[in-house]
């Protein structure tokens, strides 16, 4: 296949960005989709020029380091896939593809397809924890867990922090992150003591951090590659509710 | 040199507890004081950089991804083993202890295995308080799984996502931790050299990806939790990013480097494509439960899988292992696989791939309850193969998955550096010559949560030594030394992207020194590799400049290290002449095949030590003393 790329190139988060087009030939459907931008970084090298910067680690959809925009999509076509998951196969010879990175004020770009998602490390900080420390826990099975409860945990507890989500949303909204995390903990027995605290000190973070609130267009589910229920921020909603009658 | 792994004496079952009432201690007050440095944020990093800071330990922790939240351990997927015998299948300490030390062909330390076994119990708990959501049975107690070498059920998984859950737990554990101003954390920071002060290893330099800027940090001990090496072959299940720089770079300061020859071949890969990969997809060994791995009986059968019969079919784990069938440890399931295809009677494309079939498990179990067990793993075998497994048995090849060797420690898990400790896949200890399944998140965390934080204190208690002053001239030194590399990096004048010396590499390793190795191909490498590196340093193109983000520099000076490292790994296999575990050396072997180990002579740990550029390195040994169990030949018939 040959296709003609239309990348955003940026040096540094200071400086002004744009896009930049290439022809990438030799591409066969086996490549994944970040396999063909190495591809065409090697001829980028080869021809004295840098190359396109973009974040991937595991290249199995479980790290979360990818994050990129392909035709609109955070992401790309197709859903429940992260980035390095997608494969050229959905592509078709002669396409024109446009990679950007996610774009979201809290993620400001930090040069070309890379920005910068601290601000999820900073509201898991504020509270996306249960407060035990080593060695104090009790015997694993005296906290039974009902199936249904950790099997609603675990579609929670399966975000694996991309930003998706937020590059998706028009109000730059972390809510479905924040109610993955919320939810987890407190679906589970365990999280209870900290159950409102909790939610209290991590949205308080969100907002500082300047994310911006759901509006209910759930572009966000339909982007996550590990396709999270809206219905996790209600959960949050009612959460968060809850904590302010119970310590205004 | 004769190595002491500074084992303590008394029975197996006694060793640790006997040891920790024995160990100095650093009063709560005076912890403060101190200050540790963790490199690596893993299971085995993170968990460390969280308890030590809850001890009261001023802790600064170091990844080079954006969020500490991304080492490779998030991509685990089967389970964590634990000797709590929840089935009541007659599991305990010692089972757990034998299948281990059995499994890595009695190639490592009687005590430091029986004290995993030990504390991996008290895993579990910490991971449930934590709100780890393991799966459950519908009474809400934990659920258990089967893995390759064991014939209990002790595996506990969150569905085929574990090292992300127990990694989210420790991470959580770090966030905390961070809130509180215990730990400060450097992300999208790579550490590229150890400082070592009076023989004490006392600081590392830094280099901040973002800016570009060398940094020093002085502390009273440094922690390594930086993985293994298994990207030395350029294709395997490691991440992309993973690499040897940080232990290489430690090694060069004076740390032993131990076994490196052990690397672990995962049988159930998604099979080579074509040049174009840069990774290879594990398919998890938890698939082995209810898939049967089968070629045809016949040389180059190339019927589609659904047209030959049963009677023409080879399950030939089954055949040749009867009693533990398809989950016979992983060396010998990817040796197995290797031999069938070597005769001809691989599937697939180049005739390197065997099958995974799903078809009697869906008959007993219906397609519904194997989509629950399996679902994300075919998946993601569909999207990568475009192949659907619920119709079509999956095709896998052995890969490289995972390192035993690493870093040489002591039973406090401290290298022969004093100061500088080594945790998870980094350090050398526990697996011997081959890792068992699940067994890899029991160790990350065990070094990290049960056994770091409190050998370390006996080092500060007994030591006393003041923390150095980072302008001091080793640290000097050492900036000074990493600013050289990089200019000499970025002085290579060449034409081509660094991937393609790593490639050439990877495959010349893989074809002399993967699944089978001997001493012709082991002359060849070492021969080779010098001629890889030299052309690196000639015909590489390493673009930009030293400040800001500058991938292909990252890159340029990992692909360095491994260039070097490889005939570390090469020669160690060389002086090795015996076969065991993952390491196994065509002139020995037994007549059926199976590895031959020779027990008068190799019955050691070979630690080696840097002696300068172009320098053979000196081989050390610590003896292994087998105490408490009989050294027997591996069967699994």
């Amino acid at each position: 296949m040959r296709l003609t790329l239309r990348i955003w190139r940026q040096k540094d988060a200071n400086s002004p960005g744009g896009f930049v087009t290439y022809v990438k030939d030799h591409v066969v459907p086996d490549m994944s989709f970040l396999e063909m931008l190495d591809a065409l970084n090697r001829e980028i090298v080869e021809r004295g020029e840098e190359p396109v910067a973009f974040e991937s680690d595991c290249r199995e959809g479980i790290c979360g380091s990818c994050s990129l925009v392909i035709n609109g999509i955070p992401h790309g076509p197709g859903r429940g896939k992260a980035s390095c998951q997608l494969y050229m196969r959905h592509f078709r010879d002669g396409d024109t593809i446009t990679v950007e990175p996610f774009r979201a004020k809290p993620f400001p770009v930090l040069r070309d397809l890379i920005v910068d998602r601290s601000a999820f490390d900073r509201i898991m900080q504020a509270g996306g924890f249960i407060s035990v420390n080593t060695g104090g826990a009790p015997e694993a099975n005296t906290i039974p867990v009902p199936k249904q409860d950790q099997e609603m945990a675990m579609d929670a507890a399966a975000c694996i922090g991309c930003g998706a989500c937020v590059a998706a949303c028009k109000n730059a909204s972390a809510m479905l992150f924040v109610a993955a995390k919320v939810s987890h903990l407190g679906l589970l027995p365990q999280g209870q003591p900290e159950r409102y605290r909790r939610v209290r000190n991590m949205v308080a973070q969100m907002d500082q951090e300047g994310f911006g609130g759901c509006t209910n267009t759930f572009e966000c589910e339909a982007v996550c590659p590990k396709q999270i229920s809206v219905r996790f921020i209600a959960r949050l909603n009612r959460d968060y509710f809850r904590a302010t009658l119970l310590e205004p | 040199m004769i190595l002491d792994g500074h084992v303590p004496a008394g029975p197996l079952e006694q060793k640790w507890d006997r040891h920790r009432n024995q160990l100095a201690l650093v009063n709560p007050a005076n912890k403060r004081k101190y200050h540790v440095i963790v490199v690596g944020t893993g299971l085995a990093g993170a968990s460390a950089a969280a308890t030590l800071a809850e001890l009261g330990y001023q802790v600064s922790a170091f990844c080079f991804h954006d969020s500490p939240r991304r080492a490779h351990s998030i991509a685990a997927q089967g389970g964590i083993n634990a000797a709590k015998n929840y089935q009541n299948d007659g599991d305990s300490v010692w089972r757990l202890f034998y299948d281990t030390i059995k499994g890595g062909d009695f190639r490592s330390r009687e005590a430091n295995v029986y004290r995993l076994a030990q504390v991996s119990v008290n895993i579990i708990d910490q991971c449930v308080a934590q709100g780890v959501p393991f799966a459950r049975e519908y009474g809400g107690l934990l659920a258990n799984r089967s893995f390759g070498g064991a014939q209990v059920s002790r595996t506990f998984y969150a569905r085929g996502q574990t090292g992300q859950q127990l990694l989210l737990g420790a991470y959580s554990a770090m966030c905390r931790q961070i809130g509180l101003g215990q730990i400060k954390m450097y992300p999208r920071t790579e550490m590229l050299d150890l400082v070592v002060v009076e023989g004490h290893a006392k600081g590392i330099i830094t280099r901040n990806l973002v800016t570009g800027e060398i940094q020093r940090h002085a502390a009273d001990a440094v922690v390594l939790a930086t993985g293994g090496y298994g990207n030395v072959f350029y294709l395997s299940t490691n991440a992309v990013n993973s690499n040897v720089t940080a232990t290489y770079r430690a090694y060069k300061r004076g740390a032993f480097f131990a076994n490196p020859c052990f690397t672990q071949i995962h049988p159930t890969c998604i099979p080579v494509t074509g040049e174009h990969q840069s990774k290879l997809t594990l398919m998890s060994e938890s698939l082995r439960n209810d898939g049967r791995v089968w070629v045809p009986k016949k040389k180059g059968d190339s019927r589609p899988p659904e047209q030959i019969p049963e009677e023409e079919r080879d399950y030939f784990l089954e055949r040749m292992y009867p009693s533990y069938g398809n989950l016979a440890p992983r060396d010998i399931a990817s040796r197995a696989a290797k031999r069938v295809c070597d005769e001809g009677r691989g599937v697939g494309p180049g005739g390197l791939g065997v099958y995974l079939d799903f078809s009697d498990a869906i008959r007993r179990l219906g397609i519904d309850v194997v989509r629950e067990r399996y679902g994300n793993l075919f998946d993601m075998y569909r999207e990568i193969t475009d192949e659907d497994p619920y119709k079509v048995p999956m095709r896998i090849y052995p890969a490289v998955h995972y390192t035993m060797g690493g870093l040489w420690v002591d039973y406090n898990l401290m290298s022969n550096l004093p100061g500088l400790f080594v945790i998870g896949e980094a350090n050398f200890s526990d697996h011997g010559a081959n890792r068992l399944g699940a067994s890899a998140l029991m160790q990350g965390l065990a070094d990290g949560y049960f056994i770091l934080p409190y050998t370390i204190g006996d080092y500060f208690a007994r030591s006393r030594r003041s923390r150095p002053d980072p302008d001091q001239p080793e640290f000097r030194e050492a900036e000074e030394r990493t600013l050289r590399g990089i200019e000499r990096l970025l002085a290579i004048n060449g034409k081509h992207p660094v991937d393609v010396f790593h490639r050439e590499l990877g495959k010349l390793l893989w074809d002399n020194c993967g699944m089978s190795r001997s001493e012709a191909s082991l002359r060849h490498a070492l021969e080779e590799i010098p001629k890889i590196r030299e052309r690196f340093w000639r015909e590489a193109r390493v673009t930009g400049g030293p400040e800001g983000i500058n991938q292909a520099l990252e890159r340029a000076g990992r692909v360095a290290d491994f260039l070097e490292f490889a005939e570390l790994l090469c020669l160690d296999a060389l002086e090795r002449k015996e076969s065991c575990g993952g390491h196994f050396r065509e002139e020995f072997q037994t007549e059926d095949g199976e590895a031959k180990r020779d027990d008068e002579n190799f019955c050691h740990v070979a630690a080696w030590e840097y002696r300068g550029e172009n320098e053979r390195p000196l081989r050390h040994v610590e003896p292994l003393r087998f105490e408490f169990v009989d050294l027997t030949t591996r069967s699994y018939k």
